[in-house]
């Protein structure tokens, strides 16, 4: 009886141990300096956002990174949620133009956005992608944050991490930098963000480094865009879920008591 | 047999109005009551025996979020990915159902496989519970197959890849393989055709695992639950009417369960969800490590320790296999593990295997882990071909307990 209890807890465990093992499988391709760790907000089980910090953020990306960087899976719409108003949101989306179709003589036309319209893509393709950077098509942000090995800490890590090469390095192709801390230490993309390229309506003083945590703060809000909302929830469900577990487990106790 | 007293008993209480009505011209009312409420069970289960109870609900849980997620779903490469993306960021509540759904998937097969466990180690196959165990297996089987078309309709990285990697086993079956891969996949490549195919597969799939459950739970009733002790329940004294008593235990572990359920969508969702899975399906760049979900890990190490293609493939479908043989392959009229010394060592060692042929499949099988996954596969089936059929020699002179309740008072 009693090793039948062991391998009960044995089997148990080495199912959770291949559990916890898979979440950190992460291959990371290339040699790169480890990224040094940074608190974040939404870090942990009960992290949540700084929406100040996303709406920052949000002016780098949309100042800077947009130039290049597509952020498909989001809608103008999507913005409302980091603390902006419908009005807000209508009005970042018409500043934008999208395909309209087409006009009465059959040739496509471009309109306002609206907010149920996707972010739009600076290239048209994937290929006028690459061809306008030398080669290397600039990723999509939507998930970035997710799928990007090292996730926040490496790309606030790769932001801020630009400096002098050493002398051995060779670039291995056209508009290759290097960056200790992207894969076998180069990247092509230069050197995105310097003091004061960003205007902040909050009045936070736009350094480099200010500008890579807000809008690291903003790709992580962008990949993971309910996290707080599932940790609220979360918190809600698991007590409400123990609070039941308790008086199941009193009734369970009082229905048995007269069989045991 | 356990209850055929109670059929011919009206409860009184129902001789008029509308349940009586209905009760005469269909027995819904009194089936329910009869295998639901006054049904004998025996009064030792352990906790084991709440999965049965915790897969159904999961069951019907993955049908109800299923749903929704169909209704917002484009089973199409061009548009797969992005809608799904808009199930997550667009549709209310959509990230929660999706949530749910992905993280039954894993929940669901884990407690399919603590289930199956369950009844390998208390003898639950043997006379007269074989077709009860051919049906959970047969279930096991439809659910792999749902739960793999399901991970392919995402289209993320791991979906275009993991149906790749199916659709070259399939590839490598001897004469018939390459038809059967174009069969499945429309093509010689995951695509379009594909999609739409493993789409219809995975909701058909679900609604029959449904029906085979019915058919499953139906021959439970036939022949009533095993127990711990494996000896059948002798008289009264050995049961308890399922309600109040494992309604009450098994709401028990449902909550418990549901606990560890909410924890991981709500807190620890990486747990599940594979990053590389949120990278749209490429067909010209190949991940660096292509791997299944982990409920397919042992599996896969079968198919990587074996040094032939197809013969991994012969191994891996026979893996499952051979347990459809087991009522047969095992000789001994004594169930439980609790009193076959013998075989109880052995089922450590299967479970020790089967994980480590799980961890085997996330390293490829390479180096050591080729090693250790041969060793493990050559346990695997010898465990099943050779250590089962001859436990039965080595089980002389065991005395069973009289009876359940007898059994209980000795224990305490």
């Amino acid at each position: 009886m009693r090793g039948g209890m062991r391998l009960r807890f044995g089997f148990l465990l080495g199912l959770l141990a291949s559990l916890a093992d898979i979440s950190h499988a992460m291959a990371q391709a290339g040699p790169h300096d480890r990224p040094p760790h940074q608190v974040w907000s939404f870090e942990g089980p009960l992290g949540r956002f700084d929406l100040s910090a996303v709406q920052r953020g949000y002016a780098v990306y949309a100042q800077v990174c947009s130039a290049c960087h597509g952020m498909k899976a989001m809608t103008y719409g999507d913005l409302a949620a980091m603390g902006l108003t419908m009005e807000q949101v209508s009005r970042i989306a018409a500043t934008q133009q999208v395909p309209g179709g087409v006009d009465a003589q059959g040739d496509p036309v471009t309109r306002a956005a609206t907010p149920a319209d996707h972010f739009r893509d600076p290239f048209a393709n994937p290929e006028a992608a690459a061809a306008a950077n030398n080669g290397v098509a600039p990723p999509d942000q939507s998930r970035l944050a997710l799928v990007y090995p090292g996730g926040p800490d490496r790309i606030y890590a790769v932001l801020t991490g630009y400096r002098e090469p050493p002398a051995a390095y060779r670039p291995s192709h056209a508009g290759a930098v290097y960056n200790p801390y992207a894969s076998g230490r180069e990247i092509a993309m230069p050197p995105p963000l310097r003091d004061g390229q960003v205007v902040y309506t909050d009045g936070t003083p736009a350094t480099a480094a200010q500008e890579a945590r807000d809008v690291t703060t903003f790709l992580a809000w962008v990949a993971q865009p309910h996290l707080e909302a599932r940790h609220r929830l979360g918190m809600q469900v698991v007590l409400y879920l123990l609070f039941l577990a308790v008086l199941v487990l009193l009734l369970k106790r009082r229905v048995w008591s007269d069989v045991h | 047999m356990t209850d055929a007293g109670s059929r011919d008993m009206p409860d009184e209480r129902e001789k008029t109005g509308v349940g009586a009505w209905l009760d005469a011209r269909l027995p819904v009312v009194s089936a329910f009551r009869r295998e639901y409420v006054d049904y004998q069970t025996p009064r030792n289960l352990n906790g084991l025996w709440n999965f049965g109870a915790i897969l159904t609900v999961v069951l019907l849980v993955m049908l109800a979020t299923g749903i929704f997620l169909a209704i917002n779903y484009t089973p199409t490469a061009a548009g797969a990915f992005a809608s799904v993306e808009a199930i997550e960021r667009q549709v209310p509540s959509g990230w929660l159902l999706r949530s749910i759904h992905v993280t039954g998937a894993s929940m669901f097969l884990a407690a399919l496989y603590i289930h199956l466990f369950r009844g390998l180690y208390y003898g639950s196959y043997k006379a007269p519970r074989e077709m009860l165990w051919l049906s959970g297996l047969v279930l096991l089987a439809m659910v792999m197959f749902t739960a793999f078309a399901g991970y392919v309709l995402p289209w993320g990285q791991m979906s275009y890849w993991g149906a790749d990697v199916a659709g070259k086993a399939v590839d490598a079956i001897p004469g018939v393989g390459p038809w059967l891969e174009h069969f499945l996949q429309g093509a010689d490549a995951p695509g379009d055709v594909s999609l739409h195919r493993f789409f219809i597969l995975h909701m058909v799939l679900a609604f029959a695992v449904l029906g085979v459950v019915g058919v499953h739970v139906a021959a439970l009733h036939v022949t009533g639950s095993n127990n711990p002790l494996g000896i059948e329940p002798t008289g009264p004294r050995d049961t308890v009417p399922f309600h109040p008593y494992y309604t009450s235990k098994d709401a028990l572990g449902l909550v418990l369960f549901a606990l560890l359920f909410a924890v991981v969508v709500f807190f620890l969702p990486n747990v599940v969800f594979e990053a590389e899975n949120f990278r749209p399906a490429n067909p010209l760049h190949t991940p660096a490590d292509i791997e299944p979900e982990w409920y397919f890990l042992p599996f896969y190490g079968i198919l990587q320790s074996v040094p032939s293609k197809f013969g991994g493939l012969l191994a891996s479908v026979g893996a499952i296999l051979v347990l459809f043989l087991v009522p047969w392959l095992d000789r001994s009229p004594i169930r439980s593990a609790r009193f076959r010394p013998f075989y109880r060592v052995c089922m450590g060692l299967l479970v020790v295997c089967f994980i480590l042929l799980g961890f085997v499949g996330r390293h490829h099988a390479q180096g050591g882990w080729m090693i250790a996954g041969r060793v493990a596969v050559v346990y695997y089936f010898a465990h099943f071909l050779v250590l089962l059929p001859l436990s039965a020699r080595t089980e002389r002179g065991i005395v069973l307990p009289d009876g359940i309740a007898d059994a209980g008072r000795r224990g305490a």
